[in-house]
């Protein structure tokens, strides 16, 4: 079902990840401490291939994974935010925002796209941790938002990929307001019957995880993500206590109940095509 | 049933640190009456003066507060909490409990009332009103059992036709771990999305502390109202300031770049209406503030009874994707 064609404008293949690091480069793996070439890790999908830790992907990364010959079409990539508060900690918002633009080459901390996923359509919004630590404003939210919506004019799956600290505190109460808009959206997905699948991966937390990634017709997460609604600081420091081990994680939020499956990033492509061929009517 | 009476703390004198100019010529009045009892001399010209010149530094200082000195007037421990709102706006009031599943939280309380001849749904924060029952309301921060029970109480009302009227005050969702195992993040997310959906009107009235995901929980309809003092942001400031400031020293800073108060959150199309509170803040006058809320809720249940329940989804769900300030590239 060749549904999706590469057309003239707005189509993009997915090339290898340039701007996250240069080859050649020796990276110490965080979780088992091995020097690993950052060539090997990218053409592992950064997933050390010593320990199998899941190492920061971005959207770049998961479009080539998941999208049929790294083929997709980019969806709402102009917006932009802007600093409607004009506000101001001990850096101003907007230049906050330029810095972040300028260090990653992105507009906002989520990209989403439309492509085939073995040869069925698929909407995937997805973000990128390292724009200001995958904060969500009012253009991931508007983002994610015209993504369900593009999935209900085509009748396709939506898929949402979450890494993020949560809100973005210098848009205040319009950051909240996006768990709400993107709620609304899946609202009419949800009755409309387009399949909803929601990805975690580390982190995951805050008002993301309290909106849409906790509402996915499945929740998927990465191993050894974190995942919560309050952050494990502010958790300490409330109860006064340490934490139980593997508290957050991934592996203890599927044995709470709250995550249907956890998807190595191997067998990401292929287990969402299964799944969704589930789904389809 | 029944709310115990409350023992308002040595209460209506329990002044804010700005309030210090109008507690002093409290202060002065009082001693002016004590001379005037005492009969000996009369001064009641400047009794009437002292009355004058309270009123009027009562009305300059409380009409430019900062965002901060509202976020201390929204926490005053004697403003009326939700099972106050309701003891007062309406009559038989039949508190429900539990969510069916885990257990019953006590910081997120509701139940039918007659409001003027009809039932209504209320659901709301509730804070406790003396030391013991702060412990036992846990500081109005809900478990996921509070939300579970909130949607509970919200489809037993849809499946009734019985309007909606929820109460926020909270300084936000209860973050432990027995709360994160239980799904609090689902919890919220799930309610946001099946209020969306609710067929009969749904009016929300932040009324306190309207703190992040904790308010969001129950905080989508088809109006959302602010009471005058009180705020509604993704973050309180003292975090705000803990976490871009790396102190809690920057609370008054923070409470103004998040702009979190009532004229604010109207400005910025956030919400749909203020309602405005006795001067010096709702616990001056707590009946004369839940009549005042009465009658604002009356007026939005009849506008909003007059759509049928499509339009009304239609509308809730416009004006919540509406929400945010983007631009577009160049
Ligand atoms: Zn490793």
């Amino acid at each position: 079902m060749a549904w999706f064609k590469r057309s003239a404008a707005g189509v993009t293949t997915a090339t290898d990840e340039k701007r996250e690091a240069p080859d050649g480069l020796w990276l110490k793996c965080p979780s088992c401490k091995a020097s690993v070439l950052t060539k090997d890790l990218q053409e592992n999908l950064s997933v050390c291939p010593k320990c199998d830790y899941h190492h920061r992907l971005g959207s770049e990364g998961y479009f080539g994974i998941l999208f049929d010959q790294g083929i997709y079409e980019e969806l709402d990539a102009d917006l932009i935010s802007l600093n409607p508060l004009n506000f101001k900690d001990t850096k101003d918002y907007g230049d906050r925002l330029r810095d972040a633009r300028a260090k990653t080459g992105l507009r906002d901390a989520l990209r989403s796209a439309v492509g085939n996923l073995n040869g069925f359509p698929l909407v995937v919004a997805c973000m990128d941790f390292d724009f200001i630590g995958g904060s969500m404003g009012t253009v991931m939210g508007e983002k994610i938002a015209r993504a369900v919506d593009k999935a209900r004019a085509l009748r396709c799956p939506v898929l949402v990929i979450s890494r993020s600290g949560g809100a973005r505190m210098m848009e205040a109460a319009f950051s909240l307001m996006q768990m709400a808009k993107t709620s609304a959206k899946l609202s009419l997905a949800d009755r409309e019957g387009i399949p909803y699948i929601s990805l975690m991966t580390d982190p995951t937390t805050g008002g993301v995880t309290a909106s849409f990634a906790m509402l996915g017709d499945l929740n998927l997460a990465e191993p050894g993500a974190l995942i919560g609604f309050a952050g494990p600081r502010v958790i300490r420091e409330t109860i006064k206590k340490d934490l139980p081990p593997g508290f957050q994680s991934a592996e203890s939020v599927l044995e709470s109940g709250f995550l249907d499956l956890i998807v190595p990033r191997h067998t990401l492509k292929e287990t969402l095509a299964r799944l969704l061929s589930h789904l389809r009517p | 049933m029944a709310t115990p009476p409350i023992a308002l703390s040595k209460a209506e004198t329990a002044w804010l640190d700005f309030e210090k100019p109008i507690q002093e010529l409290e202060e002065e009045l009082s001693k002016l009456r004590q001379i005037q009892d005492k009969g000996k001399s009369d001064v009641s010209g400047p009794i009437r003066a002292m009355e004058t010149q309270i009123q009027k530094t009562k009305k300059q200082l409380y009409s430019q507060l900062t965002g901060w000195q509202k976020v201390q007037l929204s926490r005053h421990l004697d403003r009326p909490y939700t099972l106050f709102y309701v003891e007062h706006m309406t009559t038989d009031f039949v508190e429900l409990h539990g969510d069916r599943c885990y257990g019953d939280d006590k910081a997120i309380v509701g139940g039918f009332a007659n409001l003027e001849g009809q039932s209504v749904m209320f659901i709301g924060h509730q804070k406790g009103i003396n030391t013991k029952m702060r412990q036992y309301r846990n500081f109005g921060m809900a478990n996921p059992e509070g939300y579970r029970k909130a949607l509970r109480l919200m489809k037993l009302a849809e499946k009734f036709n019985k309007p909606i009227v929820t109460l926020v005050d909270t300084p936000g969702a209860f973050p432990g771990i027995e709360a994160e195992e239980r799904g609090q993040a689902e919890a919220i997310a799930k309610n946001i999305r099946e209020m969306f959906q609710l067929k009969v009107p749904v009016i929300v009235v932040i009324v306190g502390e309207g703190a992040s995901g904790g308010a969001i929980g129950i905080g989508v309809g088809d109006r959302v109202l602010m009471l005058e003092n009180t705020w509604y942001s993704v973050i309180s400031p003292e975090s705000c300031s803990s976490i871009l400031w790396r102190s809690w020293d920057h609370k008054e800073k923070a409470a103004e770049a998040l702009q979190l108060t009532a004229d604010a959150m109207l400005k910025h199309g956030l919400i749909d209406e203020i309602v405005p509170e006795p001067l010096g803040g709702a616990h001056r006058d707590r009946e004369g503030m839940a009549k005042t809320l009465r009658a604002t809720l009356l007026r939005h249940l009849q506008e909003l009874q007059a759509l049928d329940p499509s339009t009304r989804i239609e509308k809730r769900i416009e004006r919540f994707a509406s929400m945010g300030v983007y631009g577009h590239a160049s």
